[in-house]
């Protein structure tokens, strides 16, 4: 019995190559898009995982100077002699002959904490490493430097796997040797278990700041939000490929009653039968599966260098840049797949199931929704949408779930009012009196809507996706270029640091330059915040080109009085600061916030001083970088470089800095963008799929038209007509739902993930480029079924009276 | 060589190989005997004072080890333990090396032991930095903040601290240096391992223990132990006992057995009360385990039964508390015992290559 059942199963497939095609190639983009994200979110943690293990960081507190600039190492000593176990780190920039530049880590092995795996690497050539011969590096980067560039003064590195990606590791005298610091350290790391009787630090270090290992800038929480984005677009895509696959599933069972009919009249018992299509389901679900595996591999290696070089320009994080083939994912995938094919097909074999042995096929039963349906649907997304709205009104502040929960909720009662929404839209037209063929085209429309709906809601959620997401970057672009401008406002920056003497350059600068613009920076720890206190001159550089999110332009005389203080959005988030609000800046030094100013991506708190009262307030703190306004840059350029001994790589000029910048910026959206065009592409394959299975099932109603008199061209022209007009109804009620998911992100996420809201600018022609893509994808996905319609032998029509299929 | 040798070695090669205790030996061995250029104990060699209290950096290996016995207020016992070794991945026979290039790195161990209390910590530091180091006059021995200083090396006060305990003592010595084996050239093995050696074993001390229950006024006797050499270890030595014991007449004895393939090793001193030196060569001391406790689910001889016929010597050594591990780099058992029988006292037993050992 079950080879005879299988057989009569297969033979169902075999007739319709084009929906095995559609289920298996629907699953597999799916799970492909679903599985693709996976990996490059598992690659970016495994790398993030890796360099919080092997170097440490996150997990211990730290000691930082306070003036932000290098410890002296005798300091270390001291310490570790006043009964203080800290082991020190100095980190810097080593540039190969070719490629970007590698983040150098100089440990001190023998004090380094148990939990610094890297550590432990080291010690198994101790003394090769302490010697400063072997250098230390993920397998990617080590090849990167074998033969040693010249950079690295003839050492070798050496591949150990488990490294932090991108990062060279070396013994901490090689590493000052490198980086020209012999006798410094960047910071000192303070072990975790300290023995008893020991002295407080504020006493016997006062100019070092304690920073907590929580207040470290974490890579996997700095970068949690951009991973997260990237799965919500891979759950996006799978929703669109799982309305694909639940049309294919349905479609597939409802044609197949007569023959589950047939054979359960032969005897098939009933339970044998539903068993063998759920083996079916499955065998299919693991096909469609491991396919949708290997092409998000595809999708992943390629995306992945992007995504890989977005993170390292954003956050500084490395991420390695070679894929592998990790369980988490693919399971995933796979689960994803059998889920999918599960939740797809539970009704359409339930119905199956429940269906007496006896009854008639159903036609096209199963497409046809009552009117209840529509209702509950309407009713549930109107639902959702209130939600999204009560969250947007009360909910600000609620973390970044909650705005998740915004968008899920504005994404999921959007889609749920389409069907509704172009039901009632087309009674409404109906209602005008037309003529016959119109008054049918819309009749005939509607009763469609149950069929394409699956397929419409996805188009919709591909849509408005796209609008959202090409709104957020359009946003960001302006208001990034624009804070670039603000910040980037003086011709040259300098940095001093390689001077050999930095008053005779200070003096020097002083004289030549139109203005002169000191940058003075500390770490502190504001209001209970990691922060930065710069001091600035109040020039007309700043007056000019800054622009404060609140507060007046008198705040700059205030600050150049040192009556008042200006801050940066992040702070005033946290510590819910506004103008006219006192601030703590040091024990005993409390002034008025005058006004709060952006400053995009920095992921600490600002504070600015007026230059007079950062100086009296940190007489050690000396300027380490200038910007400086000058009337010939290229001239004053050259006598840095000539009469002080400057190297190129210590002055840059606005338009370098800011196009590196703004390059970093386009490297970040690229990858969203991708991302994007293949969710559109898959919905419109939803489209076409639906349209496709349609087709064949309306012979019936379109056979009484074509015999009362309509041409198939001129139904053809019809159907076009219709995937047209259903499109672009589609795109009208998907673009109000773009928005919102824009405002949401910006508005929501943005500052729930960063601390910061970015301003919102609409962009029409780009929603009008959208659209118009929307139609042209469902009109090419209506080409096909047309064409076949317009050519279908009359004989076929002709038989719709004469038998019942 | 003797034991503290193997342990100094194995400490820096450790380290060096990350590998485990037998592994290291083996490595080690290959060596060679006169590996690398450095120095070698020289039979001739009469220590001299106080030069030699300081570092010789052109050995490979070298260590200032003090254990010392207490007593509490209400008669209680407690062990201390404070030692700082050095070794050396290239000899040093010019000026020191200043900074990271340094090739000295230092090791110390510290450790408190009561009948139901034992916390012990070790610290790493690399010479040149300042970090650890000696210097001879005054006297100074270091690591971090684990001091054994003093004007001379008769006069020292003794600080050290863990998260779970710490300690502050002064030191007085109250009899003379005594120079191990042959005026200070001991050899130690069937092979002519040797170290240059001498101790202090007649320290008066007092101070203070700092335990979780507070702070614990102390008195007792100190013994401080001071060798260095170059040579490497045998290929087939599986770990040591090591006895260092301070009995009531006022005599003392060092002795210690060497466990491999054959037979074990054995060795020592017997030190009359006004610190005359008596050594003793392999087969004099007799050492057997008497009862084994399970400590870190090895299996540890913590009872002994020591004989030195040509002494008079029949005792029995039971450790003060058999818990006392040293879970360190390189674990090993190390704490105070108490000697009961024909000499009673008190006194310090090390064992290693016990680690390998499951019950």
């Amino acid at each position: 019995m079950t080879p005879a059942i299988l057989s009569a199963l297969a033979a169902h497939w075999r007739r319709n190559p084009l929906q095995f095609l559609t289920l298996v190639l629907g699953l597999a983009f799916a799970t492909a898009l679903w599985s693709g994200v996976q990996a490059i979110n598992a690659e970016a943690r495994q790398s993030y995982d890796r360099a919080a293990a092997s170097l440490g960081e996150g997990q211990f507190d730290l000691l930082l100077a306070r003036d932000g600039g290098w410890i002296n190492a005798a300091r270390f000593v001291a310490l570790r002699r006043a009964g203080w176990l800290v082991t020190p780190l100095v980190e810097g920039q080593i540039t190969p002959d070719a490629g970007a530049p590698l983040r150098l880590l100089g440990i001190e092995p023998l004090t380094a904490p148990a939990g610094m795996a890297a550590a432990g690497v080291a010690r198994t050539d101790l003394a090769g490493f302490l010697a400063g011969r072997v250098l230390l590096a993920d397998p990617e980067t080590a090849r990167r430097l074998t033969p040693p560039p010249a950079v690295l003064q003839g050492r070798q590195v050496r591949a150990e796997a488990g490294l932090a990606p991108g990062t060279v590791l070396a013994d901490i005298g090689a590493a000052q040797r490198l980086l020209g610091r012999e006798g410094q350290v960047s910071r000192l790391l303070i072990l975790p278990d300290q023995p008893q009787n020991q002295p407080a630090l504020d006493q016997i270090a006062p100019d070092l700041l304690r920073q907590g290992a929580e207040a470290a800038p974490d890579p996997a929480r700095l970068t949690g939000s951009f991973h997260l984005n990237l799965t919500a677009f891979g759950a996006l895509s799978f929703i669109v490929g799982l309305f694909i696959v639940h049309g294919a599933v349905g479609l597939a069972m409802e044609q197949r009653r007569p023959l589950v009919r047939t054979l359960r009249a032969l005897g098939a018992p009933l339970r044998l039968l539903v068993g063998l299509m759920l083996a079916e389901l499955l065998a299919i679900a693991l096909l469609a599966g491991g396919l949708g595996v290997l092409l998000g591999y595809v999708v992943a290696a390629a995306l992945l260098p992007d995504v890989a070089a977005t993170i390292r320009g954003l956050y500084g994080a490395s991420v390695s840049g070679t894929l592998e083939l990790r369980a988490v994912w693919w399971l995933s995938g796979l689960g994803m797949a059998l889920a999918g094919t599960a939740l797809a097909a539970s009704g359409a074999l339930w119905r199956i199931a429940r269906m007496p042995p006896l009854a008639s096929a159903g036609g096209r039963a199963w497409a046809v929704a009552s009117a209840r349906r529509t209702l509950g649907m309407a009713g549930a997304g109107l639902g959702l949408l209130a939600l999204a709205a009560g969250i947007a009104a009360f909910g600000q502040g609620g973390g970044l779930w909650l705005g998740f929960t915004l968008l899920a909720a504005l994404l999921l009662g959007g889609v749920l009012i389409l069907p509704p929404f172009l039901a009632l839209a087309l009674t409404l037209a109906q209602r005008r009196r037309m003529g016959p063929v119109a008054e049918w085209f819309l009749a005939d429309t509607r009763q469609q809507l149950p069929g394409l709906g699956l397929a419409l809601m996805a188009l919709m959620l591909a849509m408005a996706a796209n609008v959202g997401v090409a709104t957020m970057v359009s946003s960001f672009r302006l208001t990034f270029t624009g804070f670039l401008d603000q910040r980037l406002s003086a011709a040259l920056y300098v940095n001093a640091e390689p001077a050999g003497d930095l008053r005779a350059l200070e003096a020097f600068l002083e004289a030549e330059a139109r203005e002169l613009l000191p940058i003075l920076v500390t770490e502190a720890s504001v209001a209970g915040w990691p922060a930065q206190i710069y001091g600035v001159r109040g020039g007309p550089t700043y007056r000019q080109n800054w622009h404060f999110l609140a507060g007046g332009a008198e705040a700059w005389d205030t600050l150049v009085a040192g009556r008042a203080v200006i801050v940066n959005e992040q702070l005033a988030r946290r510590a819910d600061l506004a103008p006219g609000d006192a601030l703590t800046v040091l024990p005993g030094l409390v002034l008025p916030v005058a006004a709060v100013v952006g400053d995009y991506g920095n992921p600490v708190g600002q504070v600015i001083l007026g230059e007079d009262l950062f100086r009296a307030t940190f007489p050690e703190a000396a300027p380490r970088r200038f910007a400086v306004q000058a009337d010939d840059p290229d001239t004053l350029r050259r006598a840095l470089l000539r009469d002080h001994g400057l190297p190129t790589a210590a002055i840059t000029d606005q338009a370098e800095q800011k196009a590196l910048a703004l390059a970093i910026f386009e490297r970040t959206f690229a990858v969203t963008g991708a991302l994007n065009v293949l969710t559109l592409a898959v919905a419109g394959f939803a489209m076409l799929m639906s349209l496709l299975t349609l087709a064949a099932l309306r012979l019936p109603q379109l056979a009484p038209v074509w015999a009362l008199g309509l041409t198939q061209r001129h139904l053809a022209g019809l159907e076009l007509l219709r995937a047209g007009l259903l499109a672009a109804m589609t795109a009208l009620l998907a673009l109000p739902l773009g928005l919102g998911l824009a405002w949401a992100l910006l508005s929501v996420v943005n500052v729930e993930a960063f601390g910061w809201r970015l301003p919102m600018f609409l962009f029409p022609a780009d929603y009008a480029r959208l659209g118009l893509a929307a139609m042209v994808a469902a009109g090419l996905a209506a080409l096909w079924p047309a064409w076949r319609l317009a050519r279908r032998p009359p004989a076929e029509l002709l038989k719709v009276f004469a038998n019942e299929r | 060589m003797n034991a503290r040798g193997m342990m100094a070695a194995l400490l820096g090669l450790g380290l060096l190989t990350g590998s485990t205790l037998p592994a290291a030996a083996q490595g080690f061995a290959g060596l060679g005997a006169a590996a690398d250029g450095f120095a070698l104990p020289d039979p001739g060699y009469r220590p001299g004072f106080p030069a030699d209290h300081g570092a010789h950096p052109d050995f490979r290996i070298e260590w200032w080890y003090l254990t010392a016995n207490l007593t509490g207020p209400d008669g209680a016992d407690y062990g201390l333990q404070w030692t700082l070794f050095r070794t050396a991945l290239a000899p040093e026979t010019g000026p020191p090396v200043p900074g990271w290039n340094s090739p000295q790195l230092w090791f110390g161990h510290a450790a408190v032991t009561s009948a139901d209390f034992h916390g012990a910590a070790e610290r790493f530091a690399r010479g040149g930095s300042g970090q650890a180091g000696v210097t001879v006059d005054p006297f100074a021995a270091w690591i971090d903040d684990w001091q054994m200083a003093g004007d001379s090396v008769d006069h020292l006060r003794l600080t050290a601290s863990a998260p779970n305990f710490s300690y502050d003592m002064t030191m007085t010595a109250e009899g003379p240096l005594v120079l191990q084996g042959d005026a200070g050239y001991s050899v130690k093995s069937p092979d002519g391992q040797a170290s240059h050696y001498y101790s202090q074993p007649f320290y008066r001390v007092e101070g203070t223990l700092e335990l979780p229950e507070g702070e614990i006024p102390v008195t007792g006797s100190a013994w401080l132990d001071r060798e260095w050499s170059s040579q490497p270890l045998s290929p087939d030595q599986s770990g040591w006992d090591w006895f260092s014991l301070s009995f009531d007449t006022g005599e003392k004895m060092m002795g210690f057995r060497l466990r491999g393939d054959g037979p074990a090793f054995t060795s020592g001193t017997w030190i009359a009360a006004d610190g005359t030196p008596a050594p003793f060569g392999d087969g004099v001391l007799e050492a057997v385990p008497t009862a084994h406790s399970t400590v870190e689910g090895f299996s540890v001889p913590t009872r002994w039964r020591l004989r030195l016929p040509a002494s008079g010597l029949d005792v029995e050594v039971a450790a003060l508390n058999p818990d006392a591990w040293m879970g360190l780099s390189i674990a090993y058992w190390e704490g105070p015992v108490r000697v009961s029988g024909s000499h009673p006292g008190r006194g310090y037993l090390e064992m290693t290559g016990y680690d390998q050992d499951r019950p």
